[in-house]
């Protein structure tokens, strides 16, 4: 186990690496610099931002300086935009609401996706069974930018029982829409997934050997079917949180929640170039970190793995 | 015994005349295909969808840009659809023809989609293909190099492409393709090294025939089906990937528009009372990208029995 550990973290330190100066050489390949705007900035001026942000360097001096500061000190440097401003400031104000509704949404969509997958394998061609195909096939197509915009119709416009965007400080009226428009179309797919699986191993040898033996159903379900039957649901774990992640962009723009989203897209519009390389990094680093603890996961549950 | 000999003879001679033509499996697999009824329904919606963007144009007098200042500053109460006005679908905010601004919105979605899914499966289709054959040192390190760019979240970084090179269709789809074709380039992989063992490859190369040209020639061929299959698949996730970014306003520019743009600006105007600047392109996404997936889905029950 330990040596499968130390492989997996041999794989994710170039990940990061490579991600870091892809961004890093996507920008400043980029035409044209930070500071261009429409009324041409004297060049003295210019000379000076550009000497106050280190772009006199030659390129490869800032790309080591920038991996120095990111790697050792956690420091993504000043925006280019909100100039009293650093990027790790407005990266710490948006990351908890982020993390508050990304997290809320990703625990929704396993526990939800696999009680209702795991119930529809067990009771098999049932009411319940067909409900949550039929859930499970619709929910594809509703991706969050398509289900912010119906579920603000449904519960704002129409019944009015809920607050139409805002955060204020995560009270749950604020809350409830956006997990629900993040976490359908994933919670779909894992009660799809659970369902298979578990209609597969249901009918596998190891739990025959226990009906056989009179164990009760609870505890064949509980101890025996559900561990081999979370494998695939385990392994779509990781294009989950990176979809929460990514989600958060069109919840921050639909719902005005004010997290990481939201900056990441007025530094695309603003053109901030190290607003975008920071969130884009940090959000990196989490993708490399979640799939390290999704692997490590998957090799407990799955000794086969680990050899 | 209960046989008679007189039935027995008289299908004899009948096999004998005729002559017996064998099905290959690609006849096979489309006779499994017309008769699935939810993807042949699923197939005439989207020839349906394809009609409408290459001809819906035909069908209206305005275009996607022309202001119709008769309700312009009254859409909620003028611009609905009717089919008097002449805007079938109403108009949008700013008085613009939604019938003529979704069959623009169309005509890109699909393009995007399908351009994207090609550039996806051909780099992928190549990328996998030559690593599983060559096999050894070069399959690690392009695994490996595989491994490392999937763990990096691309919907971002295609964001900052977009921002730093600037936002145009064309890097759009190329962007997303050349982003996505990294499941392809591991699922054919794993085909190849299958087939690559096979007695007909080993043909080929105790006769001589190059490397490349065993891949093009005889590897990709016979990963056909599943590339199919995975290219129908890849489709309707390109196209969510294009309405995503152009939801956040970061893809097509105006005034070009697709169905991400307009169900972005549908969900923006719905609390004036203009419910189907939402609905209308709501409609044709949704339904799209469901017959995408049931095509994919019949398409692998035909091309790959052994997987039902």
């Amino acid at each position: 186990m330990l040596s499968y550990i130390a492989r997996r973290i041999m794989i994710a330190i170039p990940t990061l690496l490579v991600l870091i100066v892809f961004s890093f050489l996507l920008m400043h390949l980029a035409p044209g610099s930070p500071f261009t705007q429409e009324r041409a900035i004297p060049p003295e001026i210019l000379a000076n931002l550009e000497a106050k942000y280190g772009l006199d360097q030659p390129l490869y001096v800032q790309l080591l300086q920038y991996i120095k500061n990111v790697v050792f000190h956690f420091d993504f440097g000043p925006s280019f935009v909100y100039k009293d401003r650093t990027v790790n400031e407005i990266i710490a104000n948006g990351f908890p609401i982020t993390l508050t509704y990304g997290v809320l949404s990703f625990v929704v969509a396993v526990v939800v996706g696999v009680t209702l997958g795991a119930c529809a394998a067990i009771y098999q061609n049932s009411w319940l069974d067909y409900i949550t195909v039929g859930i499970s096939i619709g929910a594809q197509v509703l991706p969050n930018f398509v289900m912010a915009p119906i579920l603000v119709l449904i519960f704002t416009l129409m019944l009015g029982w809920l607050p139409g965007g805002g955060w204020e400080g995560g009270q749950w009226q604020y809350l409830v829409m956006p997990v629900i428009a993040l976490s359908t179309s994933y919670m779909a797919s894992i009660a799809r997934l659970t369902r298979s699986s578990m209609l597969e191993v249901l009918t596998s040898n190891h739990i025959r050997t226990a009906r056989a033996k009179g164990m009760p159903a609870r505890r064949i379900i509980l101890n025996h079917a559900l561990k081999p039957a979370m494998l695939p649901v385990v392994s779509y774990l990781g294009p989950t949180f990176v979809a929460m992640v990514t989600g958060s962009v069109v919840i921050d723009m639909y719902f005005s929640t004010g997290g990481i989203g939201l900056a990441f897209v007025n530094a695309a519009l603003n053109r901030d170039y190290s607003l975008m390389m920071g969130v884009t990094i940090l959000v990196g680093a989490l993708t490399i970190l979640f799939s390290l603890i999704v692997d490590l996961l998957y090799a407990w549950i799955d000794p086969r793995i680990r050899h | 015994m209960l046989t008679d000999t007189g039935k027995i003879e008289e299908m004899a001679t009948r096999m004998a005349e005729q002559d017996v033509r064998g099905r290959s499996p690609w006849a096979d697999a489309r006779r499994r295909f017309l008769r699935n009824k939810a993807a042949m329904t699923a197939l005439v919606v989207l020839v349906l969808v394809a009609l409408f963007a290459a001809f819906g144009a035909q069908f209206t007098s305005f275009n996607n840009e022309d202001i119709d200042f008769m309700v312009i500053g009254q859409v909620a109460e003028l611009g609905y659809p009717s089919l008097a006005s002449g805007h079938y679908f109403g108009t949008d905010d700013l008085g613009r023809d939604l019938y003529a601004r979704t069959v623009q919105g169309t005509q890109i979605s699909l393009m995007v989609g399908i351009l994207g899914a090609g550039v996806a499966v051909v780099v992928g289709t190549l990328y996998g293909a030559i690593s599983g054959y060559v096999g050894g040192a070069l399959d690690n390190f392009m695994m490996r190099i595989v491994d490392v760019l999937m763990a990096i979240p691309y919907m971002f970084v295609l964001i900052i492409m977009l921002t730093a090179f600037g936002r145009s269709i064309s890097l759009l789809f190329i962007g997303i393709g050349l982003l996505s074709w990294l499941d392809m380039s591991r699922i054919v992989r794993g085909q190849t090294l299958s087939l690559k063992h096979k007695e007909f490859i080993e043909a080929a190369r105790a006769s001589g025939v190059s490397s490349a040209k065993i891949i093009l020639r005889h590897i990709v061929p016979n990963l056909l089906g599943v590339v199919v299959v995975y290219a129908t698949l890849l489709i309707p996730s390109m196209i969510m990937a294009e309405s995503f970014i152009s939801f956040l306003g970061l893809g097509v520019q105006e005034p070009d528009t697709s169905w991400g743009a307009l169900i972005s600006e549908g969900a923006r105007t719905m609390k004036f009372g203009t419910l189907w600047q939402l609905a209308f392109p709501l409609f044709f996404f949704v339904v799209t990208i469901f017959a995408f997936y049931f095509v994919g889905d019949g398409l692998r029950d035909a091309l790959d029995p052994k997987d039902r």
